[in-house]
């Protein structure tokens, strides 16, 4: 087997911290070749070096591609050999259009004058190349975040690919959306395309990668051969955390009491389009001590819903009733609602749930000023225990809590949201893809939390677009579809096929 | 934990704009101090540098409020000419005394801010286009006010707002006294004093703010940093009152400002309405998210600012002793780049009073030396033009280098 890719001990320092100490990947010319590991692990570090974001020189070791030394000083160093990096973050510009952004820095122009007849006829081979059926012509804005990923996958091809990175390429993607981007992944590999795929959906990467490569603090822990033997999703979890996850949901003892919040009649228009209804009469509630979830598809109406309850925060037209205890409250504005017992942690952590350049410190008071001040006066002392009490408990993986949230992984990204909503102390929490982009054990944590959450007593709605978590934690499963409620399952008679199969019928 | 190099290290890392700042500041004045032949330190042109400077610094409280709340205000010159030429008229031409012509200028500078604000917080229009609109409006305004024309001189007591002094409260005997052994004219030890108290005051709430943090844990600044510091504020600090009390004492302008310094530093760092302001600046949606009443805050720093401008309006107009229609010219720019320069960031949510303070000190010890040094105004702009850009480079490129 030829390697197309070899990387040799590379260690990786950055001021106090060893990101990457010796680590090793070597990638068979043709394979699919899945790299994991918790966030935080190394695996974007590593690949950052592959890709020339550090330049050679600022790391030991070596990199051997297609049996060539090669040294990269920049990402242009590296996409010219053929080495393109999907990141997480898509890089298009949303205002141009697909053939636009195809061809963006890579333009197909003679003496700087663009050929647009010739881009457009090769925009529509690629689009066909990776079964977008799209104009061209349509602004990528306006695309769902799964065709974007293609016309992403489609950029990298126009420039003739051989090493293809996809960094949690189907982490924003439904199930449908990503087993398409998986199909095509293969597909790829058909035509000679080598891709390394880095995901923390374990299934996914059971279903394509040839071999995986296990990546644990900063080391290469092991590389598993798929081909040959199936390899259990236990075993790359207990390579992944090192230690072995019998359950990877804590268990918990379920206590659940009376009716403690209930919506009634609830109804929500488009804020820009009036004539449309996103969520149509829905009816649910939550007992006190339970965890109920949300399944359905992205765009179903699952944060609308949320959203909408939690202050007004979107729609317009708001109509229905929401009571605690019994008893209605006012929710028609975000303070209220935090004031009645509510509270939202939104699926957005960076836009809408944090405030990235401030410290945890400051993050975690926010919603609960009042909790550390007297007369409007902010008592410096007493933030400080409440945040490091918070830290503590959430297991925040810092030195101080004074760090920049900007600067801690998605997992710990998450915790300092929850530590803000726990302070506010909510009788109804509101969770809204809570483990989106968070490595296995972090995972853990927070369900550990919220399965605390439910001891205390309090209410906990689940929105997630993963099945496997929902029918792991939650006491009954609400499936939406089109904005309605359209059923209700206790947690033992779920499956994912049952939930599926409301989703698909309605 | 052991207090190892690296960790001072990293500790000058991160609070390197503001020692950097400090440190700019006195390499400055130490520059024109010998290129001036020692004049920049003499006492009248200590006074005159606050008499100068008074309403720059006032207005950059504001502009700090509104820039940390992810805004601008470009308005802040024409609405203080505006306001110096109401003054100017009701106080001139109508006779109208000033305890009612005050508050009134007060309110209509809140008016003025909330006439803006409220496009930019309830209708989302950019502060840019609101605050460039009203500072085309006010500016008009205030040429139609005056018809053209300057209009003074203020009563007496109008003028003290700016250039009147507190008066010595020790016995007159005591001041003859010093004053005749240091052999100078006159000495005002009621100023000196105030001096002596207020750095003690400093010394004492920065020794009592260290002794709390250690009793919650919260890691402080190194030691050796904390004394020079204080030593540096502190001296600093008796130097300049002792040197106005070789003059005329301290001017009523440099107590208001240094009121209203203390009561926005106080403010923004202490209370929750400051904490709630930065985070509107730094992510207004999960501000929003969290309970804050976002369109408020924003609302409240526009008014703010009018506020301050307006009574910035009026120092101004008591130091000229009189309105004139170019009155608070490109004025805001000066702000502006004082803010930015005292290290607040064009994105909202970062920034602190004391640095707009500093950066104010900055741009007019500048402007009073190069002009000591008879340095022509267009040689002025350059070098301010480029200080303002050294600045703010220095910050992103000290963002990256942590980052």
């Amino acid at each position: 087997m030829t390697m197309l890719l070899e990387m040799r001990a590379i260690t990786k320092t950055f001021p106090g911290v060893k990101a990457l100490d010796n680590v090793g990947l070597r990638v068979e010319t043709g394979e699919i070749h899945a790299l994991v590991g918790e966030n935080g692990a190394g695996k974007s570090t590593l690949m950052k070096v592959l890709s020339g974001v550090y330049p050679a020189g600022s790391y030991d070791g070596e990199i051997l591609f297609e049996g060539q030394v090669a040294q990269f000083r920049n990402i242009a160093d590296s996409e010219k050999m053929g080495i393109a990096i999907i990141h997480q973050e898509l890089a298009l510009v949303p205002l141009l259009s697909v053939a636009e952004n195809l061809f963006l820095g890579n333009e197909v122009a003679e003496r700087g004058v663009m050929n647009w007849p010739r881009m457009h006829q090769m925009a529509r081979e690629l689009l066909q190349k990776v079964g977008l059926d799209e104009s061209p012509d349509v602004p990528v804005g306006t695309l769902g975040v799964g065709k974007q990923q293609l016309v992403e996958i489609a950029k990298a091809l126009a420039k003739d690919v051989k090493l293809l990175i996809l960094d949690e390429p189907t982490a924003a993607l439904q199930e449908n959306d990503s087993q398409k981007l998986l199909g095509l992944l293969k597909e790829l590999q058909g035509q000679g395309i080598t891709s390394i795929l880095i995901s923390h959906k374990l299934n996914e990467i059971n279903q394509v990668a040839d071999r995986i490569t296990v990546i644990r603090d900063g080391a290469s822990v092991s590389t598993l051969d798929c081909r040959a033997e199936e390899i259990s999703e236990e075993h790359i979890i207990r390579d992944m955390v090192g230690r072995d996850m019998a359950h990877r949901y804590p268990d918990r003892e379920r206590n659940i009491g009376e009716t403690l919040f209930e919506v009634k009649n609830w109804n929500v228009w488009h804020p820009e389009h009036r004539d449309r209804q996103v969520i149509s009469d829905v009816n649910f509630n939550v007992r006190s001590g339970e965890i109920v979830g949300i399944a359905g598809l992205m765009g179903s109406g699952r944060t609308e819903l949320a959203m909408s309850i939690f202050g007004q925060s979107y729609g317009r037209n708001i109509s229905g009733q929401v009571t605690l205890r019994g008893v209605e409250i006012d929710v028609s504005k975000v303070d209220r609602a935090i004031e009645a017992g509510l509270a939202y942690c939104t699926e957005d952590r960076k836009e809408l749930g944090l405030i990235l350049e401030e410290s945890i410190l400051r993050n975690t008071t926010l919603a609960n000023l009042a909790g550390v001040s007297k007369g409007g006066v902010i008592s410096d002392g007493e933030e400080q225990k409440v945040a490091e009490k918070y830290r503590q408990a959430m297991n925040i993986r810092t030195p101080s809590v004074q760090q920049k949230v900007v600067n801690l992984s998605g997992g710990n990204q998450q915790k300092v949201v929850l530590s803000k909503w726990l302070y506010a102390d909510p009788q109804v929490l509101f969770l809204d893809e809570p483990t989106r982009g968070i490595d296995v054990g972090a995972k853990f944590e927070i369900y550990s939390i919220m399965n605390q959450l439910a001891a205390d007593g309090r209410g906990v709605v689940m929105i997630s677009s993963e099945m496997p978590e929902l029918l792991g934690m939650c006491d009954r499963i609400y499936v939406m579809n089109e904005g309605a409620l359209v059923t209700v399952l206790d947690a033992d008679e779920a499956s994912q096929e049952r939930i599926m199969s409301f989703i698909v019928t309605e | 934990m052991s207090q190892s190099k690296p960790d001072i290290r990293a500790y000058l890392a991160s609070h390197m704009r503001e020692y950097g700042l400090l440190l700019a500041l006195i390499a400055i004045m130490a520059f024109f101090q010998i290129m001036t032949d020692g004049v920049l330190l003499k006492s009248v042109n200590i006074t005159n540098l606050f008499l100068q400077n008074s309403y720059i610094i006032i207005m950059a409280l504001g502009m700090l409020v509104v820039i940390v709340a992810g805004h601008i205000d470009l308005s802040v010159g024409s609405v203080m000419g505006f306001v110096g030429a109401l003054a100017a008229v009701m106080i001139v031409q109508w006779d109208l005394p000033m305890w009612v012509a005050v508050p009134i200028c007060l309110v209509v500078g809140g008016m003025i801010g909330a006439a803006q604000g409220y496009w930019v917080a309830f209708w989302n229009i950019p502060p840019f286009i609101v605050t460039l609109a009203g500072m085309l409006v006010f500016r008009g305004m205030s040429l139609w006010l005056l018809e053209g024309q300057s209009v003074g001189p203020f009563p007496r007591e109008f003028q003290a707002l700016s250039t009147g002094f507190i008066p010595d409260f020790f016995p007159l005997s005591v001041g003859e006294n010093i004053a005749e052994r240091l052999g100078v004219r006159r000495f005002n030890t009621g100023a000196l004093s105030l001096g002596v108290i207020a750095a003690a005051i400093i010394v004492w709430l920065g020794l009592r703010g260290r002794a709390r943090d250690k009793a919650y844990g919260i890691e402080g600044e190194p030691i050796a940093f904390f004394i020079a510091r204080n030593v540096i504020v502190a001296s600093a600090l008796i130097f300049v009152c002792y040197k106005l009390a070789t003059f005329r004492g301290l001017p009523n302008v440099l107590i208001s400002m240094t009121v209203l310094t203390v009561i926005y530093a106080f403010i923004t760092e202490k209370t929750t309405i400051g904490r709630r302001m930065y985070a509107v600046g730094g992510n207004e949606k999960a501000a929003n998210l969290s309970g804050i009443k976002t369109k408020r805050l924003t609302f409240l720093a526009f008014i703010n600012m009018g506020v301050l401008a307006a009574l910035a309006g009026l120092i101004f107009a008591a130091r000229l002793n009189s309105a004139t229609p170019k009155a608070g010219f490109a004025v805001e720019l000066d702000v502006i780049a004082a803010v930015f320069i005292g290290g607040a960031s064009m994105s909202g949510g970062v920034g602190k009073v004391m640095g707009a303070v500093v950066g104010a000190f900055i741009m007019g010890v500048m402007n009073n030396g190069m002009s000591l040094m008879g340095i022509g105004i267009d040689y002025q702009q350059i070098i301010k033009g480029l200080v303002l850009l050294a600045a703010v480079i220095f910050d992103v490129y000290n963002k990256n280098k942590q980052g």
